[in-house]
């Protein structure tokens, strides 16, 4: 784990990413540009704006009325920020289907991510609210990974378990895993309080805070996560660990003593 | 006897037993035949075969002997903190790998050596071994009974009822010592479970970030967690306090807090709820910021926050106790009082 | 026979030193006549008798690993700040017990291994008694003379239940912690004394500074000192009793058939206990269990989803989530009946299977000993209500699980635990009825082999024009292995009038008896299997059908 993750904080490693990110869109600086620095280029941004203007139209308007201010299929997204939208969309829960069950669910996303800041920029543009975070805010690299631990134990874990594998909310609701989820996409749900998650906002949970927390998610709860112990059964638990004692265990042993108690083959009578 | 039932009319009176009659007739076709005859293996005739298993047990044991060096190589040279991927189990320890992979095989292939030695090359010729009734024969359960009663005549136990009153009445109350000693296992409950930290003027202090806040922090749909003013990780007594202090801070729209008294106790919508739910204990916050309901990990009991907490669903017998807040004169929150009713489980003296 | 032998001395000097040495032990511990009666004892070979091995060995595994564990396990509850190895913990706040489990986990080599062998030995001997249990219990092995052992043995599963949960709860983690947290409110709820045991157990309020040392002295002395007793006294009466078997050609009541314990049983039973400690040392090498890092030090204030004891306890656990919340105060009191009632029938619902030989004995009046193991079919009441049980139990450790259960197979938390409340008192009785009627239409399949032989596949025309399949008789060891089963007959009142005309008082537990009896043994009940008449009458009449 150490070298993947070690490669993955190499400071080359953003770059690789810029140069990706350019040549999939050409010019899409915005992606890793802290946002009030976007905002100094002003014909640049009431361009983008006008561009999230038309996709909202199309996919976002009929729920959350024309100018974002809510009907009865979808909140006001007036004041929500770029983050919520940044979120929303770039875990391609947004746009939803019209009948969704309980809770919206994390699926592929439909926008490429110069559609979706153009989209954030325009709901930004409806009311003020929190900007997408710049990745100095959330990267992981420096962060103190214990307090992390115990903030997410005291925040984080009640919902979304020990090391961030989920849990069960009421009437089918659910508190999902938070395996390998972009840090970027974790800073803003905390930030933004997501359907039925409570926000934790910079004046409750700082900013540092906050990326201890992803520092710990990306410690305990991702690809490369160690598990001295071996399997880590689904990280759930009792329950895991019980089915997998009895079925394994001893199911195991069962099959054993069947072998045991058997009796041997005897010779054919010829 | 309290049964009146009729003796033959009970299921042991209508014995059925078979005799191992050994040959089937008309008169009895479902005669036991006996033990079937014994039939050989090929280990049993075949020399060859018998040899084969031989080396199967020998191998087994000497593979056991190889994975115990084994062991021995890994403890000695696998650094204990060497992690390995290794498919499917993951980013393993080297060294817990190593051992419990060694120590299984060497355990297992003595046992599936002696199993193996035990199943082909032993006889297995079924042998009977006859059963003897538990009951003692009528002789010998007199000759107790005799005896019993001998012993106790000549203790006269019987007779000196003073002696047998007294010795039973000293059995009986001696261990009441052991009892009383219990006793230094822990202080009487008195009130201990009806008060907690909070006092009127106690800054809530965020346990983030240790700062106290003011309304203006607290947004809505927002959940924070606070402790009282004072209260330190290091305290000898952190967590027996925490245990009780514990508070959860919401805020939700006024227009959608139903009871009067919720909204009263809170502070423009900042409400204060003990966040340890009074079902068994669990700290409860499972916050959901749309429906306002807070669920228990523990047993599911869920409580409505913009309704004085009150139970909707699951195992908790009343509704979370609510902290009154307000604002001291520097703008920071603080407690009004301590909370109203005992926190957490309820209790017999809770009333 | 003391004169015997000084008669005719035996000529020690020449013997070989094996001999020597078991002489010089037989002078002092009288073996011989010990090893007269064992050394040769039949066992009956069969899978199911092994369960109790399997038990017996990873109890034996517990106690070696587990003495490991103390040379390193410190229980105490002083606060440390953590500086090991584990680098998500740096400087964490934790009690003394969670620093030393980490470091048992982190830095004592093959610690890690011993703490999963001792934890996964522990989940197999508790899965390993409950199946053993229901074993006995269905193929009837608990009957006369072995209601003793079964007490013993049902004590030793409760005990174990509670040995494990105190040892879950040693590493101070914030899962168990939780656990000790719900034991604790569970106590509270308990009328009138229930803040005192608290106070007394915890040494003041919860969670104080003490419960750790506590429960290390119940977990490592108390609980296993009183099992390690009654692990004894179980083996001692299975030897005593001679083990039973199933009813087949040569097999009665009155004998055992199987292998003699030098060598093939030793050989087998003591391999077995090498496979076991093999197998649960491979699965603690590959298979991580209660990785206590991820969980953290136990704080009072904190908690995760996902909150469950050990599967053991899942029971417990369920019948409290199932529980509606209902508390009734009066006269300045509170009556915790929301936790109090799932504590009641914790107790109720594992003592009825407890008892349950008891209950069967009183309503068969039977007083002989029994060692032909029934199947299970053939007992169909009994069985019916041990599958009723181990539905309740199945249930409701689903209940235990709900939250789990709800997130993996996409289900509302709060439809699983109605799902739960309805099923603990439906799913029995529906287990009950169709577990009845099958064991019933096994029966009848038996008779109609007896009867009319095995289907053997052969379609036969017959000249005029009728396609019949052609039964082959039933060889002489399975006649006598369908029939050997005994059934009772409904045990009745008698007359309630005497020759007197007098009215004699029938008393009510009589009645009980006797409606049950006829619910046990009833023909409702049972299928009467084939009488020599019937038998005779088919195979000597016209062929077979």
């Amino acid at each position: 784990m150490k070298k993947l993750s070690a490669r993955r904080r190499h400071p080359a490693a953003a770059l690789v990413v810029l140069l990706l990110a350019l040549a999939c869109t050409g010019g899409l600086y915005a992606v890793f540009a802290p946002a009030d620095k976007a905002q100094a280029d002003e014909t640049a941004q009431s361009l983008t704006i006008e561009e999230g203007k038309k996709l909202y139209a199309v996919d976002c308007a009929s729920c959350h009325g024309t100018g974002g201010q809510g009907t009865s299929d979808g909140p006001s997204l007036v004041g929500v920020g770029a983050a919520a939208v940044d979120f929303q969309v770039g875990t391609g829960r947004m746009p939803a289907a019209t009948s969704q069950g309980a809770q919206i669910p994390r699926k592929k996303p439909v926008y490429t991510q110069a559609e979706i800041d153009a989209l954030a920029a325009y709901v930004a543009s409806l009311g003020a609210g929190p900007a997408i975070p710049a990745e100095s805010q959330y990267s992981p690299e420096g962060a103190d990974i214990a307090k992390g631990g115990e903030l997410f134990r005291n925040n984080c874990a009640q919902c979304h378990n020990f090391t961030g594998k989920g849990g069960a909310l009421t009437h089918g609701k659910y508190a999902p895993n938070l395996e390998d989820v972009d840090p970027k996409h974790i800073y803003e749900a905390m930030l933004t309080g997501p359907q039925n998650m409570p926000s934790f906002p910079d004046s409750t949970l700082s900013e540092q805070n906050k990326k201890d927390i992803i520092a710990y998610l990306d410690e305990v709860n991702s690809q490369d996560t160690e598990n001295p112990g071996g399997l880590e059964l689904g990280g759930l638990g009792p329950v895991s660990e019980g089915l997998f004692g009895w079925i394994f265990g001893l199911g195991g042993l069962i099959a054993v003593a069947v072998w045991v108690a058997a009796r041997t083959a005897k010779a054919k009578k010829s | 006897m309290s049964s009146q039932i009729p003796e033959e009319n009970l299921p042991a009176a209508q014995d059925t037993a078979h005799g191992a009659v050994g040959v089937a007739d008309e008169k009895n076709p479902f005669a036991d035949p006996g033990l079937p005859p014994h039939e050989h293996r090929r280990q049993d005739i075949d020399e060859r075969a018998a040899k084969r298993s031989e080396r199967t047990v020998a191998l087994l044991f000497t593979v056991s002997m190889l994975a115990t060096i084994g062991f021995i190589a890994a403890f000695v040279a696998i650094p204990v903190d060497k992690i390995v991927y290794i498919f499917p189990f993951g980013h393993v320890s080297a060294l817990n790998f190593a051992l419990g992979v060694t120590l299984g095989v060497s355990l297992f292939t003595i046992g599936a050596g002696a199993v193996h030695w035990a199943r082909t090359l032993m006889s297995d010729e079924e042998l009977t071994d006859e059963r003897h009734a538990i009951e003692a024969e009528p002789e010998v359960r007199a000759k107790v009974m005799d005896d019993f009663r001998q012993g106790a005549k000549e203790s006269q136990l019987g007779r000196r009822k003073l002696i047998r009153n007294t010795m039973f009445g000293a059995l009986a109350v001696v261990p009441l010592s052991g009892v009383v000693l219990l006793r230094e296992l822990g202080p009487l409950p008195e009130d201990k479970l009806r008060h907690t930290l909070w006092s009127k003027g106690k800054l809530l202090i965020n346990q983030n970030t240790g700062e106290p806040m003011r309304p203006s922090d607290i947004v809505t749909g927002s959940l924070t967690f606070a402790k009282p003013e004072g209260l330190e990780e290091h305290d000898h007594d952190f967590n027996n306090e925490i245990a009780k202090a514990a508070l959860m801070l919401v805020r939700i729209q006024p227009e959608d807090i139903k009871d009067k008294r919720t909204m009263e106790w809170g502070h423009e919508g900042i409400l204060a709820y003990s966040k340890i739910c009074t079902h068994v204990g669990c700290p409860i916050s499972l916050y959901e910021q749309q429906t306002h309901h807070v669920l228990c990990p523990c047993h599911q009991s869920t409580f409505d926050l913009s309704d004085g907490a009150k139970v909707i669903f699951g195992p908790a017998g009343h509704a979370l106790p609510q902290l009154r807040i307000g604002v001291n004169d520097e703008g920071y929150l603080e407690a009004l009082s301590d909370f109203e009713e005992p926190v957490g489980p309820a209790f017999w003296e809770r009333g | 026979m003391s004169t015997n032998t000084s008669t005719q001395p035996r000529s020690r000097g020449k013997a070989p030193a094996g001999e020597r040495v078991a002489d010089w032990a037989d002078g002092r511990l009288g073996i011989y006549s010990l090893a007269k009666a064992n050394m040769r004892k039949i066992f009956p070979d069969h899978w199911s008798f092994m369960l109790g091995e399997i038990c017996l060995y990873s109890f034996i595994i517990i106690i070696l690993t587990g003495v490991y564990l103390t040379l390193f396990f410190h229980p105490s509850m002083n606060e440390v700040e953590y500086h090991g190895s584990y680098i998500p913990m740096q400087g964490q706040l934790m009690s003394e017990a969670y620093a030393s489990t980490l470091r048992i986990s982190f830095d004592v080599r093959g610690g890690l291994l011993i703490r999963q062998i001792h934890h996964w030995a522990a989940v197999v001997f508790l899965a390993g008694m409950f199946v053993h249990m229901m074993r006995v219990f269905f193929t009837g092995a608990f009957r006369k003379p072995r209601e003793i052992n079964w007490l013993f043995g049902f004590l030793l599963f409760v005990l174990g239940m509670f040995t494990g949960f105190t040892g879950y709860s040693l590493p101070d983690d914030l899962l168990s912690g939780t656990g000790v947290r719900f034991t604790q409110g569970a106590i509270l709820s308990v009328p009138i004394v229930g803040t005192y045991i608290s106070m007394f157990l915890f040494g003041g309020e919860f969670p104080g500074t003490d419960f750790v040392a506590r429960f290390y002295s119940i977990h490592i002395l108390l609980l296993p000192g009183i099992m390690l007793g009654l692990v004894v006294g179980h083996l001692i009466l299975v030897f005593y009793h001679k083990h039973t078997q199933f009813a087949g050609p040569g097999r009665t009541n009155k004998n055992v058939v199987g292998m003699p314990l030098l060598p093939v049983y030793m050989a087998k039973a003591g391999g077995f206990f090498f496979l076991v400690f093999g197998f649960i040392a491979l699965i603690a090498g590959i298979a991580s269990i209660n990785p206590i890092w991820n969980l953290g030090p136990y704080r009072p204030d904190m908690v995760s989803t996902g909150a469950q004891p050990d599967w053991y306890m899942g029971f417990a656990e369920g019948l409290v989530r199932a529980m509606p919340g209902w508390e009734i105060n009066f006269w300045g009191h509170t009556l915790v009946l929301g936790v109090f009632i799932p504590l009641v029938l914790f107790g109720l619902f594992l003592g009825v299977i407890a008892l349950y030989p008891f209950i069967e004995s009183w309503v068969t009046g039977d007083k002989r000993e029994h060692h032909i193991l029934d199947r299970p079919r053939n007992a169909p009441t009994r069985t019916a209500f041990g599958v009723a049980w181990v539905t309740g139990y199945m249930i409701m450790l689903i209940g235990g699980g709900n939250d789990i259960i709800a997130t993996h197979f996409n289900l509302s938390i709060n439809a699983v635990t109605w799902f739960v409340r309805i099923g603990f008192f439906a799913g029995p009785v529906v287990a009950f009825i169709i577990t009845k009627r099958i064991c019933l239409g096994l029966q009848r399949r038996d008779r109609e082999k007896v009867l009319h032989g095995r289907e053997s596949g052969i379609i036969k025309r017959l000249p005029h024009g009728e396609f019949i399949e052609v039964h082959e008789p039933l060889s002489q060891e399975a006649l006598y292995t369908l029939t050997a089963h005994e059934q009772y007959k409904p045990v009745e009142i008698g007359p309630t009038v005497d020759e007197h005309g007098v009215e004699r008082k029938v008393k009510g537990t009589e009645k009980l008896r006797a409606k049950l009896s006829k619910a046990y043994y009833g023909e409702e009940s049972q299928i009467p299997k084939p009488t020599v008449e019937e038998y005779n009458e088919i195979t000597s009449g016209h062929g077979h059908h």
